[in-house]
């Protein structure tokens, strides 16, 4: 029994503490602390490669690391357990306060108290409460008028703006939780003519929210038509990217041409489709000694720089022994002799394609995944180089390669979040409480008739927020003049 | 003249507008900021005391709206039509008509404390016109190309700027503090105002832009989400904003509900500004964020 007790008394504590203000403070330092390894180390959600990078470059520093979760800061189990403790801590301190402050409202301000001289700007002055209350009802106060004296408040936005901006850290803490849980985010890289149909086996990646079911992925599917980049000439620089598909939502309805650009996405519901990069995808040929075709089509490839100088491997594991191609591809090929062969214009004016011929191991089944934009060459030995321009065959010996042209792939993310709307609310609600909170001034002023006839007036002004004084006085001048 | 020297000096009467009213923003910044004053531990303001301040701010402004209008005219000229084309055209005229309103408010009214609120705006318009809507111009990559972004940028430099100025201050407050502890101010340093009225200072500019720098934020993630497929994704140059947003919050709550006052909240505020500058510095040159747009 007095263990029972005991216990709900610890728990009451508990209670207590973490969802004192300290605490709440405490938290949400933390929670900037805790955010600063995440924008030291490369995140595995952001940049896989750069982790791996890391991770190879610094052996034993990287296995601590990992098992600190340092390469997944915002997923990991203490970066949420803060969230999550601060989200209760949050909950547990304004919502009490709400409901006081809701109470308060509707009430009269406090009665006056007894001795003013101890409270701010007090001073006897001549003059009579009616006019003292004219005053006051002019500028706005609500007044409590007892026998013989006055009190009188205002400035409740300030805690109702306080209370609002509060509230709103919560919405938006369910809002960023909603579009996790129940979101999906995905990328797909396509070619100019291919088509994705919105399915889980469609993504070349996806991940799905705690408690969000796969079968739940909107139905539309998307034909790309054409993408278009235009490049200023003067300066290289992009000055448009646009993409034409046809999508038809729900699959299988007819489809409808729709154009996506950079900043504007295509939207069903809460799920956008975003551009999100492109690039070249070289097409060559390859055929083994005999002139069979080995490999044939397009290979994406990954920009490298503003010009588009771009890197990919072509793997052929179905020759023997296997053939990997560490490649370049040039849109408008340059060469210099101190920087040798690199793109000199994003567009493709002069394209030309660099191949390394490696022959041996690809490495494909050792279960490792591997990058598609890399050859293993570990278990491989190299025994050509070229650099072909369009339509040109090279004979490495153990087969040839035909540069047969290119095309343009362009990455799709695709994104269900239906947290967003909210945390846009609470950004909004959350910037007007703000305001509210620290421009509004919450105050009281007391007027008191002393048995001489004089008047007694002062003030208190809460946070020691200014201006007060300055009230004191026009209410002086303003009782002098009635006089 | 020709059309395209014409062009030029519009330009060049426009960017003058700008500088000059930035002036006047930070005239009356003082006025308001100089003006605390302390009457028996109870903080209050004198503005006959920083009247000059704010006669220099009317002054620019009057010039900087001057300008605005040359600016508006000579562009009219070059391009033979009435200045209304593009949003650039707009953004100058639109900005010309509030500061010129606010001067025959001023003419007629004693309104010179929306002063500062009008510099601020004809600020941000002008500086979002000339840097974003400006055309014809070198071009801008397609990601850039978005209102939210231009909104977003100038909201982030105002309130960095308002920031450093409170460190500023902060820093004033540490080191006269540690000269009275010492046995008092030099000569040079009895002109500057007294301690108290510093760390009001501190204060109220940080209280004044904390929420637009918030604003700045939301703007930045409204542009992300519409860019790059999500509002929030701990790009380090967004972890460090959060940061710097968390470090203020937990200043003004240190101010406002525990009651820090003088050194340690000086400190706490020069703490919170490095966090900005920190951004600014280490994730503009180090950084591995997404700044460019082409690669993956
Ligand atoms: C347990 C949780 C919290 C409680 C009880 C709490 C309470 C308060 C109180 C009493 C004020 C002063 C308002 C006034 O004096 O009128 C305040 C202001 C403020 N709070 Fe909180 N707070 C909490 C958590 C947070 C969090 C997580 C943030 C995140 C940023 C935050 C940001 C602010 C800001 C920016 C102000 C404005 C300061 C000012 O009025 O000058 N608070 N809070």
């Amino acid at each position: 029994m007095t263990e029972q007790i005991g216990t709900r008394a610890t728990l009451r504590w508990l209670w207590r503490q973490l969802t004192s203000m300290r605490t709440a403070i405490m938290l949400l330092l933390l929670l900037g602390v805790a955010s600063i390894p995440g924008s030291l180390f490369p995140q595995r959600n952001q940049n896989p490669l750069k982790v791996r990078d890391f991770l190879a470059a610094h052996k034993s520093t990287g296995k601590i690391l990992e098992s600190l979760k340092f390469f997944d800061v915002y997923s990991s189990p203490w970066f949420s357990a803060i969230y999550i403790l601060l989200f209760i801590s949050l909950i547990g301190c304004v919502l009490p306060r709400t409901l006081e402050h809701i109470k308060a409202i509707g009430k009269q301000p406090p009665l006056t108290p007894k001795f003013l001289d101890r409270m701010e700007g007090y001073e006897q002055v001549g003059g009579d409460l009616d006019s003292a209350q004219v005053w006051l009802k002019k500028n706005r106060f609500r007044i409590r008028r007892e026998e013989g004296s006055i009190s009188a408040e205002k400035g409740y936005t300030r805690e109702s703006g306080n209370l609002l901006f509060h509230l709103s850290l919560i919405l938006i803490l369910v809002a960023v939780a909603m579009g996790g849980l129940f979101g999906s985010k995905g990328e797909a890289i396509l070619n100019v003519g291919d088509t994705f149909v919105n399915t889980p086996t469609s993504y070349d990646n996806l991940s799905f929210g705690k408690f969000q079911r796969e079968g739940s992925l909107r139905s539309f599917a998307l034909h790309i038509d054409a993408f278009k980049a235009t490049y200023d000439p003067a300066t290289r620089a992009p000055l448009d990217y646009k993409l034409t598909v046809s999508a038809a939502e729900p699959i299988g309805s007819k489809a409808k041409t729709q154009i996506i650009k950079v900043n504007s996405p295509l939207t069903y519901g809460s799920t956008k489709i975003y551009l999100q990069a492109n690039g070249y995808s070289p097409v060559v040929t390859v055929r083994d000694k005999k002139g069979k075709i080995t490999f044939q089509g397009a290979v994406e490839f990954l920009p490298q720089d503003a010009n588009l100088t771009s890197i990919g491997a072509i793997k052929v594991p179905d020759m023997n022994p296997q053939i990997g191609f560490v490649s370049s591809f040039l849109p408008t090929a340059a060469r210099t002799a101190q920087r040798g062969a690199f793109s000199s214009y994003p567009d493709v004016l002069n394209p030309q394609l660099l191949v390394s011929v490696w022959m041996g191991n690809l490495g494909l089944d050792n279960g490792n995944p591997q990058s598609v934009y890399r050859v293993d060459t570990s278990q491989m030995r190299r025994i050509g180089l070229k650099a072909l321009s369009l339509h040109q065959l090279y004979n490495f010996g153990e087969g040839s390669i035909t540069f047969e042209g290119w095309e343009q792939w362009v990455n799709l993310q695709i994104v269900d979040d239906p947290g967003k709307l909210y945390a846009l609310l609470g950004g909004i609600l959350a910037i007007l409480g703000l305001m509210a909170s620290l421009f509004g001034r919450q105050r009281r002023i007391w007027i008191k008739l002393r048995e001489d006839g004089e008047l007694e007036i002062a003030g208190l002004a809460k946070n020691s927020a200014p201006g007060l004084l300055e009230e004191l006085k026009s209410l002086k001048t303003h009782l002098e003049n009635r006089k | 003249m020709s059309s395209r020297s014409l062009a030029y000096l519009s330009n060049y009467a426009i960017y003058s507008a700008l500088v000059v009213i930035a002036i006047a923003f930070f005239s009356h910044a003082f006025e308001v900021a100089f003006s605390v004053k302390n009457v028996e531990e109870k903080t209050s303001f004198d503005f006959a005391k920083t009247d000059r301040w704010g006669r220099i701010g009317t002054a620019m402004m009057v010039l900087g709206v001057i300008f605005n209008f040359a600016g508006i005219v000579l562009r009219g000229l070059s391009a033979h039509r009435v200045p209304w084309g593009n949003m650039y055209e707009f953004s100058i005229t639109g900005s010309f008509a509030f500061g010129a309103a606010y001067l025959y408010a001023l003419a007629k009214y004693k309104v010179r404390w929306l002063g500062l609120p009008v510099s601020i705006a004809t600020l941000l318009t002008l500086g979002t016109a000339i840097t974003v809507l400006y055309r014809p111009s070198a071009p801008l990559v397609p990601a850039l190309k978005s209102t939210w972004l231009a909104i977003h940028v100038s909201a982030a430099i105002i309130s960095g700027g308002t920031f450093l100025l409170a460190n500023t201050v902060a820093a004033t407050y540490l080191i006269l503090d540690r000269m009275e502890e010492r046995g008092g101010r030099p000569e040079w340093a009895k002109r500057l105002p007294s301690l108290e009225a510093l760390d009001q200072l501190s204060y109220r500019l940080v209280a004044f832009v904390f929420p637009l720098w918030t604003f700045a934020v939301i703007a930045g993630a409204i542009w992300a989400e519409s860019a790059w497929g999500r509002y929030w994704g701990w790009d380090p140059k967004e972890t460090w904003a959060f940061i710097t947003w968390v470090a203020y919050a937990a200043y003004l709550h240190a101010r406002v509900t525990v009651g820090w006052r003088g050194r340690r909240a000086a400190w706490l505020c020069l703490f919170a500004g490095s966090t900005f500058l920190f951004n600014y510095v280490y994730v503009n040159i180090w950084g591995t964020g997404r700044h460019t747009y082409s690669g993956l």
